[in-house]
């Protein structure tokens, strides 16, 4: 939101006066969402003004994976958005394998699905429990959705080694094979999240203070949102039907009928409850995926692990991960490493509205403002 | 009503408590450093250096080709080459390394040394007690090199199909020895 | 009664017994002053364990286990703790007020303690307005938090302190107005009283309990809502809430202080409890005659301690609300409601005279439509924010 020069002298003089009251929420903040900054202009308990500062967490991830190879920079995206390494791993391959070039077999796809819903699930079950965190509930929704994420994370580990740095997609493929009853024990943890959802359904979903505390508040309109570059589930809740999944069709995702659903008024409430809706929907995936996966090739046999030199030229590679779409943009010059490696970091782009979402709001809302956000400070500073 | 939802709620809680007491399910704290879960076998942590047989210094496999080193993405390994080489376990005289010093503060365990390695001679352990008062940790050789028993211990399904690649190369080599020194007859 | 009932009376009498004639009556009052604050402090530390892990049980996980057996010994490693911590008192800040604040906390709390009745007998002094002296003492902790938000020179401070006094005035209207019904019930403004009037079983069974009347129902509900609203305890812990900016009128404490504060809270929530299980479950009386066997003082034990056990599983449960919400909350649905109910009361104690076969069904019929009709009406009033049900459409 611009300021006109009126309204900027206002301010000053309001902050002089101390009738406005200028006020730094973070970096080290009560409510974790990282080390993230808010400059915040209070008149009373109603904000004026929002100021994100961020930077706290960068590490140069662009520029040394502009240094190593297209290989070595697959280790470096799990920990763009630290939660959702899967996902990470899947839009880089992608723009590589646009890049380069190379095929996918299918049995690689249904396991890059498998992999990305099953992080899309624990993604939205956390930020559930964050949120209710965040408005007061002492952590307890979090426990419940920790429990599950628990067993998605037994799966990741004992499928690629590592809980969350998960280091697996590979160009062409996955790094290894599914191991023996590793889709059984996928079945048993997804027979088990449908309960969890009826249940953290039932502590929370009629409950009026949640209702109290979020209808109304934090209202994304539907234009500003288009406008922004707002994508995911934030922008879904403002009413608009944008999926990258449906409007890519990049995988296999074709194949599977899910739904999208839409929220109407675009506040916290709606942001919520359009990740619990598309959780639903990510379980039916998971079960048509985990039916259909039949034996064959994990990895295009011709592609090059070391020493890829893709052709010069630049693909752009994108998918909807959890928190929106996550996008790489590539340029090569032919040479082993690439010339331009840019992130289009879904957190960073969904924060350039969150002034407009809080002004008029009060303290209290923006904590949960920005919890509805959904944001990773991984992937806003790389 | 005004209500419902809240006392849906305090019973989906109470649920939790009681169940607490008698369900696994929903107590499922594991006590540490009592109680420890074993960990998966593909789990990993730091790399370590495979060696055949009961000698570390003859039996490494590690010829020095230094593609771990390349690929590494923090670049934590460090290789110096020996001068003097040594027979493989198909015969053939290979390099080995004289210094091979990871530190593992720097190390992301991503894992991609053992999976570019020609050899097979650097895998991923699965040790994560590591902690300790010094800054900086650095394994070199005799701290990295465990035996290829070691290996098959934590990671028995990898280790049957490397053995198994192995002893095939073996065959195919001996088959070939004995195809030269017989002569064919015509 | 028996003599385990009666147990701590007789050790009193024989202590101040062994002290000479003309300070026996100093002798007994400090032993009773004594015995309140033992018994009181080892139960907040004891409270403070078992809310944590109470609190963890109801989130799958254990609560704090490794001090001490089942982790018991936890409040001594906390106090140790905050003994042991640097007291940073801010260099504007008003010395003598900052150090005032805690302690005017605390003291009014434990006066409090001194006109209820534990157990048969047992009570520091029989005040013939002992209600009365309760409420008035509990408002004192209010200009305790002003004196801490005013002293330590803090704006964040000061507008966290008027949150809280906002809070706590506005929730002592439904507190003091659910519990004017018990006063007309039992004649008495004296809790010993009050408990006396709560003797004897209707219908044989039932004991003439305060909550089992349709206004002891709700009055009840108020009075625990109110209480919680008044402990600063989850959902109403705005003042404390840790995701809020303004860290409140306990900014500038630290160490000792900070757990005095803690301290005071805590015996107010213990105290308010305690007037709940007086005015409404019947104080110290076993619900049965062949339960009597269970001391009287066991008796307040078990409600005081099932009542402690509702606060933390409200807690464990539910979100916080915000300031004005919780204001509405106060003023729009519970003090409406009190005032309902005690109309209710006072029909119900004018048509106890009724006799017809009958009569005590449609008592409770009236009793319970004149409270649910204004409830759910005034439940849908202050829902009605936004709140058509909310449909969600899907795309394919």
């Amino acid at each position: 939101m611009i300021a006109t020069p009126e309204i900027q002298t206002a301010r000053t003089r309001g902050i002089a006066n101390h009738e406005l009251l200028e006020v730094s929420m973070g970096p080290h903040h009560p409510s974790t969402h990282g080390v993230f900054r808010m400059n915040v202009l209070l008149d009373g308990e109603v904000i004026v003004k929002l100021t994100p500062v961020f930077g706290y967490l960068h590490r140069n991830h662009e520029k040394i994976a502009e240094k190593n190879s297209y290989l070595s920079a697959i280790p470096y995206t799990d920990r763009l958005d630290y939660i959702c390494s899967m996902t990470n791993n899947w839009a880089y391959v992608l723009s590589v394998e646009k890049l380069a070039g190379i095929a996918v077999p299918e049995r690689a796809e249904y396991i890059r699905v498998i992999t990305a819903e099953l992080t899309r699930l624990f993604n939205h079950a956390c930020l559930a429990g964050f949120l209710l965190q965040d408005m007061g509930a002492l952590g307890t929704p979090l426990m419940y959705a920790f429990r599950e994420r628990e067993k998605i994370l037994d799966l990741f580990e004992s499928l690629t080694g590592s809980r969350m740095m998960c280091n697996y997609l590979r160009f062409g493929g996955c790094r290894c094979d599914l191991p023996d009853g590793w889709l059984k024990q996928a079945a048993g943890v997804l027979a088990a999240f449908s309960p969890f959802l009826d249940q953290f359904e039932a502590l929370l979903d009629e409950n009026e203070i949640l209702h109290a505390r979020s209808e109304g508040v934090g209202v994304l309109p539907r234009e500003l949102a288009i406008n922004a570059g707002v994508t995911g589930p934030g922008l879904r809740a403002s009413g608009v039907n944008y999926d990258v999944r449906k409007v890519d069709h990049y995988g296999i995702y074709d194949r599977f009928p899910f739904r999208v659903p839409l929220g109407e008024h675009g506040d916290v409430l709606d942001r919520y409850m359009v990740r619990i809706l598309e959780m639903r929907e990510s379980i039916k995936i998971l079960d048509q995926a985990l039916r259909e996966i039949a034996p064959g090739p994990i990895i295009d046999p011709k592609a090059k692990l070391r020493n890829l030199r893709p052709k010069a030229g630049e693909a752009y590679g994108r998918i909807e991960g959890p928190k929106g779409e996550l996008g790489f943009y590539l340029i090569s010059d032919g040479g082993p490493t690439p010339y331009r490696f840019r992130v289009r970091p879904p957190s960073l782009i969904n924060l350039t509205v969150l002034e407009d979402m809080c002004i008029g709001h009060s303290i209290s809302d923006v904590v949960i403002i920005l919890g509805s956000v959904d944001i990773v400070l991984g992937e806003v500073d790389r | 009503m005004l209500g419902r939802g809240i006392i849906r709620g305090l019973i989906e809680t109470g649920r939790n408590f009681c169940g607490s007491y008698h369900d696994k399910e929903r107590l499922t704290t594991v006590q540490y450093p009592e109680e420890k879960l074993a960990p998966q076998e593909n789990a990993r942590t730091i790399p370590f250096l495979v060696y055949d047989g009961n000698d570390p210094v003859a039996g490494l496999r590690c010829t020095a080709c230094t593609i771990c080193e390349q690929e590494c993405p923090p670049q934590c390994i460090s290789i110096v080459k020996d001068t003097v080489k040594k027979p493989d376990y198909l015969g053939k005289m290979q390099l080995h390394p004289k210094v091979f010093d990871i530190d593992i503060t720097v190390c992301m365990s991503c894992g991609i040394c053992a999976e570019v390695c020609p050899f097979d001679s650097i895998k991923m352990d699965q040790v994560f007690e590591l902690a300790q008062g010094k800054r900086s940790m650095i394994l070199h050789k005799n701290n990295l090199a465990k035996s290829n028993t070691y290996f098959g211990e934590i990671h028995p399904t990898e280790a049957a199909a490397v053995n198994e690649a192995r002893a095939e190369e073996v065959r195919k080599a001996e088959a070939k020895k004995a195809a030269q020194a017989a002569p064919v007859s015509a | 009664m028996n003599a385990l009932d009666q147990i701590f009376v007789t050790i009193q009498h024989w202590l101040a017994g062994l002290a000479p004639a003309a300070v026996q009556p100093l002798v007994s009052m400090l032993l009773i002053i004594g015995g309140l604050m033992g018994v009181f402090g080892g139960c907040f530390a004891l409270t403070t364990i078992i809310e944590r892990k109470t609190l963890g049980r109801m989130q799958n996980r254990f609560g704090p286990n490794r001090v001490g057996p089942f982790g018991l010994l936890q409040p001594m490693a906390d106090g140790l703790k905050m003994l042991t911590k640097e007291d940073i008192v801010p260099f504007s800040a008003d010395h003598i007020l900052h150090f005032l604040a805690p302690v005017a906390l605390t003291v009014p709390v434990w006066l409090a303690f001194s006109v209820l009745p534990f157990g048969r007998n047992m009570y520091a002094i029989d005040l013939d307005c002992g209600i009365l002296f309760f409420f008035a003492i509990g408002s004192t902790s209010e200009l305790a938090i002003f004196l801490a938000g005013w002293s330590s020179q803090n704006k964040y401070s000061l507008v966290g302190a008027m949150r809280a006094i906002a809070q706590m005035i506005s929730y002592e209207v439904p507190l003091v107005l659910a519990s004017v019904p018990v006063l007309i019930a039992a004649s008495s403004l004296s809790l010993p009283a009050i408990v006396h009037a709560q003797s004897g079983f209707a219908l044989g069974w039932v004991p003439r309990w305060n909550v089992f009347t349709p206004w002891g129902i709700a009055g009840f509900a108020l009075f625990m809502i109110a209480a919680s609203a008044e402990s600063n305890r989850c959902p109403f812990d705005l003042p404390e809430g840790e995701s809020e900016l303004i860290a409140g009128y306990l900014t500038e404490y630290s160490g000792f202080k900070y757990a005095l504060f803690f301290l005071g809270e805590y015996l107010g929530l213990f105290a308010v409890t305690g007037l709940g299980v007086t005015l409404f479950l019947g104080g110290w009386q076993a619900p049965a005659t062949w339960l009597e066997w269970i001391p009287s003082w066991g008796w307040f034990a078990l409600k005081f301690g099932a009542l402690i056990f509702l606060f933390i599983w409200v807690r464990a449960t539910l979100p916080r609300l915000r300031l004005n919400q919780l204001l509405n909350f106060a003023w729009k649905f519970l003090v409406p409601l009190a005032v309902v109910n005690l109309v209710v009361a006072v029909a119900w104690w004018q048509s106890s005279v009724w006799q017809f076969p009958g009569a005590l069904e449609v008592r409770w019929l009236l009793g319970t439509v004149l409270l649910a009709v204004p409830y759910v009406w005034l439940g849908r009033a202050w829902n009605d924010v936004e709140s058509a049900p909310r449909h969600y459409r899907y795309a394919e």
